[in-house]
């Protein structure tokens, strides 16, 4: 059960395209490049090439075998995405679309970031690729990821802080779809999840899909079976739909996307887009937002800066819509505590928000018998997080659990 | 029967000149001086006014726009209340009524409610950049059921085979950004405008406003014939935040 989206983009009721008039040929262009090149031999040589020798894959799959003993049920491994080259999952986009910008002649990228992978995955493959870079990051989480912009400027990326509203990835997407519009002749716009007017999160989709193919045949070569569960963060949901497209069709395997639930479900401390949101337009696209009752997107927040987007990823949407996948949540304490469970148990420093994933892993592994198997996409490393993690057990916001 | 819109434009065009389609965004600059404005513009000779539906995140439009929205909200300004407002109007104000809004604000409204509700507060027509030709079918439908014009937007970069294809289902009149970008005053206009509008004037039966960018009446004149309409939004807000009267704005443009 592959879900294909309709010739307009449509996943069911969620995606399409709903942009301004002059973005339209633009994204007319950009379809016709996807489609012509999605398939064309030399394309996927030449991504594969790069996957290899400059992101390191295959990722390895992990058995947390000191995690599994001590929560004392199902067998969690970890799909190492933070080994990739940057540190988490973003690269095997950006390396797909800039390929796919250079096809198209452009000569200029511009994109958004949250937390700040995507923009430093951004900055090295343009740097990588001979690309002017630029990168719109809200101020708030400039001020949040400061080590993550430096490394965008090391790169020879061009970091703009986006003022308005919240000053985070919201106003970030607003103001890089705005410095696209005046350009978009040169420029190639570089959506980093998969969210957006179609066919963004098909084609985010299709260059992420290599984590699920990875893992699943892996933990069959490890194990000899699937997973009775895979679980990822959703934020925008790149990382997420790319390990899920793989098990889509394995009826028995459950599908789990952790959504943050920050301080707590109460309006505007929160980022559960699917748990808590209705359908509306944002960004160019159609799918579960969180908004106030005239359409306005809510204020969000989550611990951790890559997961507090309003929308979400069309195809989650529909995931949810069918009940393919279920959409639980795991808050800000819940993420911390995984955070140094992991660090702990195993060495391993997770992303905040790949902790999302395994508090949500840590919680279901004690109920299921020890010959189940938990798949995690440990989507990014935590060394982005360790400046803030260390302020907030200063300010005594947080604890390191016993 | 012609649409208001489609009437008020050809009345000015009878009377020689150029139909002015101010736009302000709702609530802007204050909640009562938005309405004495409104008035202000009707009275001084404005063919339509535009009033701009605050949305947070509005993607066609520029700081200059982008910021009078964001106070608007601020102060609490919804759909329900210009709709009330208008609706205390109606009857009253001589400009046709256009709303210009992102999609989500209407879609979380209702359209249905929404086209029942905005025909009866006199407004006759809407403006939705965010909403494409091609998901645009029943929301047409909807609005003209209420007797609602829904006013295409063209670009510089609209091919032809798609300007036809507004053109085919276009009424009230059409809206031609003279732009690659988003809204704001420039100082002037690409070159290709004149030729472009050309086009698309030669593939609407409707008539044409240009807008996006306009600073001052003299880029008018490098367009030759020109647009049947012109209408102005950052230049007017630059206005009014510097202590301009509405009136001594439109008296430029006359």
């Amino acid at each position: 059960m592959t879900t294909t989206p309709d010739a307009k983009g449509f996943f069911g009721e969620h995606g399409g395209s709903f942009l301004p008039p002059a973005l339209v040929p633009v994204m007319d262009e950009l379809v016709r490049a996807f489609t012509r090149y999605r398939d064309d031999p030399e394309f996927l040589r030449e991504f594969d090439y790069y996957q290899r020798h400059f992101t390191g894959r295959p990722s390895p799959l992990y058995f947390c075998a000191n995690l599994t003993r001590r929560l004392g049920g199902a067998r969690i491994y970890l799909k190492r995405e933070d080994l990739n080259h940057l540190g988490a999952h973003k690269v095997n986009n950006t390396v797909g679309q800039i390929l796919l910008a250079k096809r198209m002649g452009k000569t200029r990228i511009i994109a958004e970031t949250g937390a700040g992978q995507h923009g430093v995955a951004t900055a090295a493959t343009a740097a990588l690729m001979g690309m002017q870079c630029t990168i719109h990051m809200g101020a708030e989480d400039i001020e949040r990821q400061k080590l993550n912009v430096f490394r965008m400027e090391m790169m020879g990326a061009r970091v703009v802080p986006a003022m308005s509203g919240q000053r985070t990835l919201k106003e970030a997407v607003d103001e890089a779809l705005a410095a696209w519009i005046q350009d978009a002749q040169n420029t190639y716009y570089l959506l980093g999840s998969a969210v957006g007017p179609h066919p963004y999160p098909l084609m985010v989709r299709q260059f992420q899909s290599v984590i699920g193919r990875e893992a699943r045949e892996q933990i069959l070569e490890l194990e000899g079976r699937l997973p009775h569960t895979v679980i990822a963060c959703v934020g925008g949901g790149s990382n997420a739909i790319g390990l899920f497209s793989a098990f889509l069709d394995d009826a028995g395997v459950a599908i789990q996307g952790v959504e943050p639930a920050g301080r707590g479900l109460t309006p505007g401390d929160h980022a559960a887009t699917l748990t808590l949101g209705s359908p509306g337009v944002l960004h160019g696209f159609r799918s579960y937002l969180l908004q106030d009752e005239q359409g306005q997107p809510a204020p969000v927040y989550s611990i951790s800066a890559g997961l507090d987007y309003p929308g979400v990823g069309p195809e989650h949407g529909h995931l949810k819509d069918i009940g393919r996948a279920q959409y639980v949540t795991a808050s800000d304490a819940d993420a911390v505590e995984a955070f140094f469970t992991l660090s702990r148990t195993e060495g391993i420093i997770p992303a905040l928000e790949s902790a999302h994933a395994l508090a949500q892993a840590m919680r279901l592994a004690p109920t299921l018998p020890a010959d189940a198997i938990i798949l995690v996409n440990l989507s990014g490393r935590g060394d982005k997080d360790v400046a803030q993690i260390e302020q907030m057990l200063r300010a005594g916001e947080i604890s390191i659990p016993a | 029967m012609a649409s208001t819109l489609t009437r008020r434009i050809r009345e000015a065009q009878a009377a020689g000149r150029k139909a002015l389609i101010p736009y302000l965004p709702a609530g802007f600059p204050g909640l009562d001086e938005f309405w004495d404005a409104v008035a202000e513009l009707d009275g001084a000779g404005a063919d339509i006014i535009e009033i701009g539906v605050p949305f947070s995140d509005p993607v066609a439009d520029g700081p200059t726009v982008e910021q009078a929205a964001l106070e608007s909200l601020a102060r609490g300004v919804t759909l329900k209340w210009i709709l009330e407002g208008l609706a205390t109007r109606a009857g009253r104000l001589r400009a046709g009524i256009v709303l210009m809004g992102y999609l989500n604000p209407f879609l979380q409204y209702g359209m249905e409610a929404f086209a029942r509700d905005a025909a009866r507060a006199g407004v006759h027509g809407v403006i939705i950049p965010d909403l494409p030709h091609e998901e645009a079918a029943d929301i047409r439908a909807t609005l003209a059921a209420s007797g609602l014009d829904l006013i295409p937007l063209v670009g510089l970069n609209t091919s032809p085979a798609r300007l036809a294809l507004y053109a085919k289902d276009a009424t009230g009149f059409a809206y031609f950004v003279s732009v690659l970008g988003v809204t704001g005053e420039r100082a002037t206009l690409p070159q290709a405008v004149g030729a472009r509008l050309a086009e698309a004037k030669r593939t609407f039966r409707v008539p044409l406003a240009l807008g996006f960018g306009l600073k001052t009446p003299d880029q008018l004149a490098a367009l030759g014939e020109g647009p049947d309409a012109v209408v102005f939004g950052s230049a007017l807000i630059t206005h009014l935040r510097a202590g301009g009267a509405p009136a001594r704005f439109l008296e430029a443009w006359r």
